[in-house]
């Protein structure tokens, strides 16, 4: 079944989420079309990342939809299908599997989820390597690999899943300074290489850069919205207001 | 003769290392303890030297063979049961969890002994088998171990990180997958100095076996005792045979921990 056109690829409609009684995302609807790169910010506990986890179904929502493709994502078949063939997620923590080299830990997926031949497997987690330009550090375990690198592995095996959409929950957070630079550089070339993303991060420069459109969250509602260029130059809110002049201080 | 010289230079030495209070009562302990053994030692029974020793060792060691055997059939199995029932543990759900609680509560309030002895009089009654008591002895070693080996997989899978399970999902690894490919290598790794200690466990509870009448190192050395009647002699070989093979063991697990480290 193909949806028309103009239906967005992602819609969130009204979706909620509580950790017992503290209310994560507070009916929350979002829609992104494929291409589109959105960027969330907004202060720690605002619910961005919730938002993105509900979208990969890491958290269960109480309350509202979400669609991908025009398929609702739960736990039928359909719905983890949907998933598994479309959505790709980056961690603030890597979450490499320290037993597996880099190259194992890129053909896990397309070897065990896929039923991809060892061989293909290889050479398209070679290929992804090359473009996160560590294809020399194939045969390493992920604890002999600089934080930068090992969050660059980390892309590579999400897209070596082939996802239409990528979400990145606030990939630079747990690298040192000097590291973060080259994984916002990959991150960028995916952009303009035309990936559709959701990335949660605090890097302004590079929200300014990629972003077609920016939200900000707090208390699990989405304050404000819109294209970086009012968004950084005008924004509406106070609260908003106030996040970015704390964010951009420095 | 040479023995009893070498004792008394050992005992010698290790007298010139305590205060002489000590040296009194033990001088004493090891008086009473000899004068229970009528006056010389018997290592002729076990002496290598003549024919009949040597054949009396060969029957000790032989028991080997079977001590082994039950430990390693029996911890084998009680590996993979004690894995199936902490699978449940970790369910979200209420009555898996139930399941293994009950299994774990359970079987770890059976004594060893008891369980064999139900297991091998017992359930050839109840079940209208028959079963020997070579697979009676594993069949009770291992479902006795198997509560405790739950409950330390049940540990080394929680002490996986979450992400570890994210990582799984994101790259859409189904349960099973992310289980044998990713959580269980790395539990495994780190449950193993436990996994050791249970082996060893196994291989000195596989001597409660004998009371069955499995021919493993303990039952033997009984029945030597009771032809030779030499207990001393006979017991000091049977505690250095469970010495060697567990020191063989322990060195066995710590040389795998090392070579699943440097990787």
């Amino acid at each position: 079944m193909n949806p028309p056109a103009t239906q967005a690829f992602i819609k969130v409609r009204d979706v909620s989420k509580y950790f017992d009684k503290f209310c994560a995302l507070d009916s929350v609807s979002l829609d992104i079309e494929l291409g589109q790169k959105l960027v969330i910010c907004g202060p720690s506990g605002s619910g961005k990342s919730t938002l993105i986890r509900c979208i990969n179904r890491l958290e269960r929502h109480e309350a509202g939809e979400i669609r991908i493709d025009g398929i609702v994502v739960d736990d039928s078949p359909t719905g983890s299908a949907v998933l598994r063939n479309n959505v790709g997620m980056v961690f603030q923590q890597f979450n490499l599997f320290p037993h597996l080299t880099i190259l194992e830990n890129l053909m896990l997926g397309p070897v065990r989820a896929r039923k991809m031949a060892e061989a293909d497997a290889r050479d398209l987690a070679m290929h992804y390597l090359e473009r996160v330009r560590i294809p020399e550090q194939f045969s390493k375990y992920p604890a002999q690999l600089s934080g930068g690198q090992q969050q660059r592995v980390a892309i590579a095996r999400a897209l070596c899943m082939a996802p239409k959409i990528m979400l990145f929950d606030e990939p630079t957070s747990a690298l040192d300074p000097e590291m973060i630079a080259e994984v916002l550089d990959v991150i960028e070339e995916l952009a303009d290489s035309g990936m559709t993303m959701i990335c949660v991060t605090h890097e302004m420069g590079f929200a300014r850069q990629v972003a077609d459109m920016m939200l900000f969250m707090d208390h699990g509602k989405i304050v404000e919205m819109g294209s970086p260029k009012t968004f950084f130059t005008a924004p509406e809110s106070d609260r908003c207001k106030l996040f970015l002049s704390q964010i951009l201080r420095h | 003769m040479q023995l009893i010289q070498f004792m008394q230079f050992i005992m010698s030495k290790f007298c010139a290392l305590m205060p002489s209070s000590l040296i009194r009562l033990l001088g004493l302990a090891g008086l009473v303890s000899l004068g229970g053994c009528s006056g010389n030692w018997g290592w002729y029974v076990v002496n290598p030297a003549t024919e009949t020793g040597r054949q009396n060792l060969a029957f000790l060691i032989d028991g080997l063979y079977y001590t082994i055997g039950l430990s390693v059939t029996a911890i084998c199995i009680s590996i993979c049961l004690g894995l199936l029932v902490a699978l449940p543990a970790l369910s979200n759900r209420r009555a898996p969890k139930a399941i293994n609680r009950i299994y774990v509560e359970l079987v770890r309030a059976i004594p060893i002994l008891v369980l064999i002895l139900w297991v091998y009089y017992g359930l050839p009654q109840v079940a209208s088998l028959s079963i020997s008591v070579f697979w009676a002895g594993v069949l009770a070693l291992a479902i006795s171990d198997s509560a405790f080996q739950a409950e330390i997989f049940r540990a080394g899978i929680q002490s996986i990180d979450r992400g570890q399970y994210e990582a799984s999902h994101s790259i859409s690894l189904n349960y099973r997958d992310t289980m044998r490919y990713v959580i269980l290598p790395q539990a495994i790794k780190r449950i193993l100095p436990a996994l050791g200690n249970q082996l060893v466990y196994m291989l000195k509870m596989s001597s409660l076996v004998s009371v069955i009448g499995m021919q493993e190192l303990t039952r033997r050395a009984n029945e030597l005792v009771v032809t030779e009647y030499r207990p001393l002699e006979i017991y000091t070989v049977l505690v250095l045979e469970y010495l060697v093979v567990i020191l063989i063991v322990s060195a066995g697990v710590r040389w795998l921990e090392r070579r699943l480290e440097t990787n």
